[in-house]
């Protein structure tokens, strides 16, 4: 089959434009913001170690939005992904502290119990078939207090300073690897998203079970595989958690489970307008993250944080709305 | 009925609504080209036209969803309103709306939907249900039918959520202003495509009952049989425009259809085609739902129909066989397969392939693109080292949409945004494209336009030509007749008629259809008629 050039009618031009700006408009404001916080600080802001503390402390927080993604493209919540994380984080801190473990095996460790965690809400979500806001709320309360109790409700130090070494004091053009490996993962997923029959088959049982089923793709499979790789990827969030700092504590993480999903919204507006994708995450953490980290510079509070992470998810995603001229959405 | 026309009705003589030069523009397109239409008291006007022809929007233009452009106006009985018209206001003054896919919850009780939209004021004690339910039961009884207000939506068959959502905007217009004086206007968008014949009937009846009582009835169809059988005036919408406004009882079939097309069509005729000895698929002992140990066999290049009333089991068949619902029995393609446990992969794997009645539910993800959709199951074919190839992926969607003449034809929009008659063709055109064996199809021209309809009917010629068996479960007799080898028409589960050769016609199928008619279980209408 030739592939002939149909004559297009003359409106396209003007939807392509808009088009083109809605997919790039979340990276513009970032980059508007950026330029902003540039004019108002420019000895402290627009300096290679700023912007490298940033690019390097968010890893994390990259690392678990991509966790919490791959189960929103197939239609489930998981809400206990920062659960997972901490929890994942202290077993790693208390296996390599308290017992001894050496660090790949308390890493690997770490990561197959974030798995576990995902088959345990993948079990519930579909054996039970209960919805998944309920399972996954329900397993990371659990998790929380297993934490507490692994951790005597203490925060341990002393992780292995191997792992600190591979996170953060290691770096590649000044930026911490941290940030390289979040990168990577969205590069990855990304490419699985886009150009994989698996990456299809998860969009489309994300927007239309029945349908997915009826075309022959086995609904239940993909929807377990989507926990367990979120849970194993929310583990692995927690491991760059403690490597961070080369010790784990037993509550601070879960306050990322927000702005994780503040992210991932965000993010739906952006590269792929009106789905859930790795790159336009990635660019809604790091705009995010570049609000905050300006206004706490220009001398803003703590509560700043909570402000730009509420106040910029609903401003984002109503400007987007409007471009779209208020069609509901339809999220998948 | 005409004679007892109201004061408001002889200081009006254009009717309860007119239309002038109604234009409506989406983006740069012109959908509505300036229509000018009345409707008069106590008469059913049908609106007919091609999918894209304009009809839904003149529809939302009247229920206030669309505003059109300047100029236009809209005037109900006497008064010039102001557009876009205040969708509140008109249901006030006595328009009711019954939307295609009836707006009913089908989780809640019928009493729960009846009142949906019901803002009346309630006293101190708030809605007194004993008493709704009471009024609900006196309305259903003057239409002769014995639905329980109580009962889920979800429990009701499809005639009678039909009859549901028609009652409550019966109700809606009693409440109005005009319903107060026995008058209203009751627009009906495309209620039949999911009911059966002989519920079209009932339907019917129900429609003459409200006319007789003096409201007025806007029907979109696709369906000119049903024009034909009740409406006293067609208006036939062509690429925006109003093309014709005919006496129903002056014209003819055929003088519609060739309005509708603006040219004559030939119907699809299929090639008498031999069937080729080799057996596809035989079916052993298939049961579930309605069904009971239903046994054919199918040849290769053989096209089945299998029909019946609504709940005779003939629906159930596709399902069951493609695993897709609960039901036991053995079908054998190349080798045996237990119904019981045969899934939709496995039916694939089989040589199995499922066009499901219900678009937007089952065969189609509106959201995605038409590129999605199109090439979901071709996707291992376009398999590389470092992922799909996406340009292959964008040729097939195009190839597929000059195949089946897709508008529009561009694969990057929204499945969402087509017509429900060009979603069939990228459907018919997914699942052609992996040869099937056995080809299972519940209504697959439902909602469908005249022309497109045509055009899937010589699709699936050409499949059945390459080798391909078909199945295919509707209540369209005319298009059983069309394109069948042989149809199996159910009665209460099991096969009681088998027609074939001379005797597909239309009239034979519909005949076999109802020669042993199921008694009538909740719905009677014939005897409040009387």
């Amino acid at each position: 089959m030739s592939i002939t050039e149909t004559p297009r009618p003359r409106v396209l031009p003007v939807i392509a434009w808009k088009k083109e700006l809605e997919r790039y408009a979340l990276p513009l404001a970032w980059i508007a913001l950026f330029a902003v916080f540039g004019m108002l600080l420019p000895d402290t802001f627009l300096t290679w170690r700023t912007l490298s503390s940033m690019l390097g402390s968010q890893a994390v927080l990259v690392v678990l939005a991509l966790a919490i993604l791959v189960p929103l493209t197939s239609g489930d919540f998981d809400l206990s992904a920062a659960s997972i994380l901490v929890f994942g984080a202290m077993f790693l801190a208390v296996s390599n502290v308290g017992w001894g473990w050496p660090i790949g095996l308390s890493v690997v460790a770490a990561l197959l119990i974030g798995a576990l965690a995902g088959a345990v809400n993948a079990f519930f979500v579909l054996y039970f078939r209960i919805h998944s806001l309920i399972v996954t709320l329900g397993l990371g309360t659990f998790l929380n207090g297993m934490t507490l109790w692994l951790s005597d409700s203490r925060t341990i130090a002393g992780v292995s300073m191997q792992l600190v070494e591979l996170v953060v004091i290691q770096r590649l053009f000044g930026i911490p690897l941290a940030f390289f490996y979040g990168l990577a993962l969205a590069a990855v997923m990304w490419w699985a998203m886009e150009y994989t029959i698996a990456g299809r088959k998860l969009l489309f049982v994300g927007r239309g079970r029945e349908v997915a089923r009826l075309n022959g793709v086995s609904v239940d499979r993909v929807r377990a595989t989507s926990f367990v790789l979120s849970g194993a990827m929310a583990a692995l969030a927690g491991v760059l958690y403690a490597g961070m700092t080369g010790s784990a504590d037993p509550t601070s993480g879960l306050s990322l489970l927000l702005p994780a999903f503040a992210a991932a919204f965000l993010g739906a507006t952006a590269i792929y307008p009106g789905r859930f994708n790795p790159m336009g995450t990635l660019v809604g953490v790091y705009f995010l993250i570049t609000g905050i980290t300006g206004l706490t510079m220009l001398g803003a509070d703590a509560f700043v944080q909570s402000l730009f992470y509420g106040g910029a998810l609903i401003v984002a995603v109503s400007l987007s709305q409007l471009v779209r001229k208020r069609q509901p959405q339809n999220f998948g | 009925m005409a004679g007892q026309a109201t004061d408001r009705q002889a200081d009006d003589p254009g009717g309860v609504l007119r239309l002038t030069d109604i234009r409506m523009r989406f983006g740069p397109v012109e959908v509505l080209k300036g229509v000018s239409l009345n409707l008069r008291r106590a008469e059913i006007l049908g609106l007919l036209g091609q999918n894209g022809s304009g009809k839904s929007t003149l529809i939302k233009v009247l229920a206030g969803f669309n505003s059109p452009s300047e100029g236009s106006g809209v005037t109900l009985w006497g008064d010039t309103l102001p557009l876009p018209l205040d969708a509140a206001r008109i249901r006030r003054m006595g328009v009711a709306f019954v939307h295609q896919h009836l707006a009913l919850v089908p989780s809640l009780s019928v009493a729960d939907n009846m009142l949906i939209g019901d803002d009346r004021r309630r006293g101190p004690a708030g809605i007194r249900w004993r008493r709704e339910r009471a009024e609900m039961r006196a309305l259903f009884d003057e239409f002769g039918l014995a639905i329980d207000p109580s009962a889920l939506v979800s429990e009701l068959s499809s005639v009678e959520r039909a009859f549901v959502a028609i009652l409550r905007a019966v109700a809606q217009l009693r409440r109005s202003e005009a319903g107060a004086a026995g008058e209203g206007i009751l627009v009906l968008d495309e209620p039949t495509p999911f009911l059966s014949a002989e519920d079209v009937d009932k339907l019917f009846t129900l429609l003459r009952q409200i006319r007789a009582k003096g409201a007025s009835v806007i029907i979109v169809t696709h369906d000119i049989d049903e024009v034909l059988a009740i409406t006293d005036r067609v208006a036939i919408l062509r690429d925006g425009e109003l093309d014709a406004l005919m006496v129903t009882a002056e014209t003819t079939r055929q003088a519609i259809l060739d309005r509708i097309v603006g040219r004559s069509i030939t119907p699809f005729r299929r090639a008498p085609a031999q069937p080729r000895p080799e057996i596809a698929a035989r079916i052993e002992g298939l049961s579930g739902g309605q069904l009971q140990h239903f046994d054919t066999t199918i040849r290769r290049s053989e096209v089945v129909g299998v029909t019946g009333l609504i709940g005779s089991g003939f629906a159930e068949i596709p399902y069951l066989l493609f695993g897709a619902m609960q039901g036991a029995g053995q079908v054998t393609l190349d080798h045996a397969l237990d119904v019981a446990a045969i899934t939709p992969r496995a039916a694939m794997a089989a040589g199995m392939g499922l066009i499901p009645g219900d678009r937007t539910h089952q065969s189609c993800v509106g959201g995605l693109t038409v590129e999605e959709n199109a090439t979901f199951l071709q996707l291992p074919r376009y398999r590389a080292p470092a992922g799909l190839r996406r340009q292959g992926l964008v040729d097939a969607a195009r190839g597929m949409i000059r195949d089946y003449d897709v508008r529009p034809d561009r694969p990057e929009v929204a499945m969402s945004t087509l017509s429900g008659g060009n979603q069939q063709k990228v459907v018919i055109g997914k699942w052609l494209a992996q040869d099937p064996r056995l080809l299972l199809l519940d209504e697959p021209t439902q909602g469908v336009d005249y022309g497109a309809r045509q055009q899937i009917f010589a699709a699936l010629d050409r499949a059945v030509a390459a080798g391909t068996a078909i199945l295919c479960a509707s209540t369209d007799a005319e298009q059983l007749a069309q394109i069948c080898d042989r149809v199996l028409v159910l009665r209460r589960g099991t096969v009681g008629a088998v027609l074939q050769g001379d005797q597909l016609t239309r009239d034979a199928i519909a005949r076999a259809c109802f020669h042993d008619p199921a008694p009538q279980n909740a719905t009677n209408l014939s005897e409040a008629t009387a």
